[in-house]
């Protein structure tokens, strides 16, 4: 089979496995709420700060859900012993990564979305203009976030306090996706709306390294 | 034994002459005065910090794919050798900025990549006390290491184009900025003094890191029989 196919497959099983239980997608909507309502509380968001502060704080309650939404990643196919399984049934270790990030991003980006309406809201900020370059941010951020998760959720399965672990190891990795997405943000969410073409670009390019270093180096996180 | 106090003693002068060099030799700067003498020991930590995470990519690359644990031993060496001297870095970095800027901190795009730079490498120590089983403890630091360092100048790149009202670099800067020569002279002296205690730190903790590692090579050994 070739890359793509045994992607698709594999791809096909992370889906069907979270929308039997979806405990993932739950979850992180309660979590994103519930820091973006708990963030109001520290500062008063009138309508110019909601433009100043709210994109970072979005991208930060996105991130800390992305590093708890991550953990399971490997987590259950430890627990359930089938990584062995998954390994040859694949001859290409890559299609596991690329099956598994492409799930990520497709769950991060489904609760991203589903969020954006209730901080529309809350924040008072108008999102239906600038909504097609949103998600294109969106979803060049959250592919960021799986890729470089999906590598570092295959080593904190493996550790003590993995739960810790995995932010711990994750979020400095990503503060260039966190400061990137949000210039972005802030842009269109400005009182007159612009496209940060460089920050999308950097997105891309962040997203292509990273691409590449899994690419190189995944087969070696799935040593037994 | 005699070797290792003999290298000792030259780097103990080493960054003695050093010293001398940044207090007696280097003009005093027109504007900052005596303070800026302390630019000699934090340029010269920041090169050698940085030059020993560089070494703990490649210790980190050749252990990827040789699977030798002298690299993983050279690499954990290197690391906490690189996060003293960025500590050191990060430590006299606002003793500096205080009387000159008026504030101790600033987010600017080299003080926030370099404390980044910092964090990430404290993961990266952190991540080897957490994974017991040695080969695999080797193995994910490694990878590990390898995204740190890859990060690096995206960290940098982002944090420069979007979040820094930077001052001119002084070292290769723009027009206008520049040393005195003098000062160049005393400089690479300083960075050359500091290698060389890089060198002698990272060689003692190697040995440490080796003796450690043979002794749970026996251990293993032992509880096999």
């Amino acid at each position: 089979m070739s890359l793509l196919s045994s992607t698709g497959v594999l791809l096909g099983k992370e889906l069907r496995t979270e929308f039997r239980s979806r405990e993932l997608l739950t979850t992180t909507v309660v979590f994103i709420l519930m820091v973006i309502v708990l963030f109001s509380f520290t500062f008063d968001p009138t309508y110019t700060e909601s433009r100043r502060f709210g994109p970072g704080l979005l991208w930060l309650a996105f991130l800390f859900a992305a590093s708890l939404m991550l953990q399971p990643c490997f987590l259950r196919e430890q627990n359930n012993d089938t990584l062995s399984a998954l390994r040859l049934s694949v001859a290409d270790p890559f299609a596991i990564f690329l099956a598994k990030l492409a799930a990520n991003t497709l769950f991060l980006l489904f609760t991203e979305l589903l969020m954006l309406p209730v901080f529309a809201v809350l924040y008072n900020v108008p999102v239906l203009p600038v909504l097609g370059q949103l998600i294109l941010v969106f979803f060049l951020g959250s592919l960021g976030v799986s890729i470089a998760g999906t590598a570092l959720s295959a080593i904190s399965a493996q550790a003590h306090m993995r739960e810790l672990l995995l932010p711990l190891l994750l979020l400095p990795l990503l503060t260039p996706v966190l400061v990137a997405s949000t210039q972005v943000t802030v842009g269109l969410l400005d009182a007159t709306p612009f496209m940060e073409w460089k920050g999308i670009g950097f997105l891309v390019v962040f997203d292509v390294v990273f691409l590449t270093a899994l690419w190189l180096f995944g087969e070696y996180l799935l040593e037994e | 034994m005699k070797k290792q106090i003999l290298a000792a003693l030259v780097v103990f002068f080493l960054v003695g002459a050093a010293a001398y060099g940044a207090f007696f030799v280097a003009p005093t700067e027109r504007t900052m005065g005596p303070i800026q003498r302390i630019f000699y020991l934090h340029v010269s930590s920041a090169w050698t910090g940085l030059t020993g995470f560089f070494i703990c990519f490649i210790a980190n690359l050749l252990y990827v794919f040789r699977r030798q644990p002298q690299w993983d031993w050279l690499s954990v060496s290197a690391a906490e050798v690189g996060l003293v001297f960025t500590t050191v870095v990060l430590i006299s970095g606002p003793i500096w900025a205080h009387p000159v800027w008026g504030i101790w901190w600033t987010w600017d795009a080299r003080l926030t990549s370099t404390f980044i730079l910092w964090l990430l490498y404290a993961c990266f120590l952190l991540l080897r006390t957490l994974v017991e089983e040695p080969d695999r403890r080797a193995l994910f630091s490694a990878l590990f290491g390898i995204f740190a360092f890859v990060d690096v100048p995206l960290v940098f790149g982002s944090i420069r184009w979007w979040r820094t009202q930077h001052p001119q670099p002084v070292v290769m800067g723009g027009s206008g900025s520049g040393l005195d020569p003098t000062m160049w002279k005393v400089l690479f002296f300083s960075w050359f003094a500091m290698l060389a205690l890089m060198a002698l730190l990272i060689r003692a903790r190697y040995l440490m890191e080796a003796a450690r590692g043979e002794l749970e090579i026996v251990r293993r050994e032992a509880e096999a029989v």
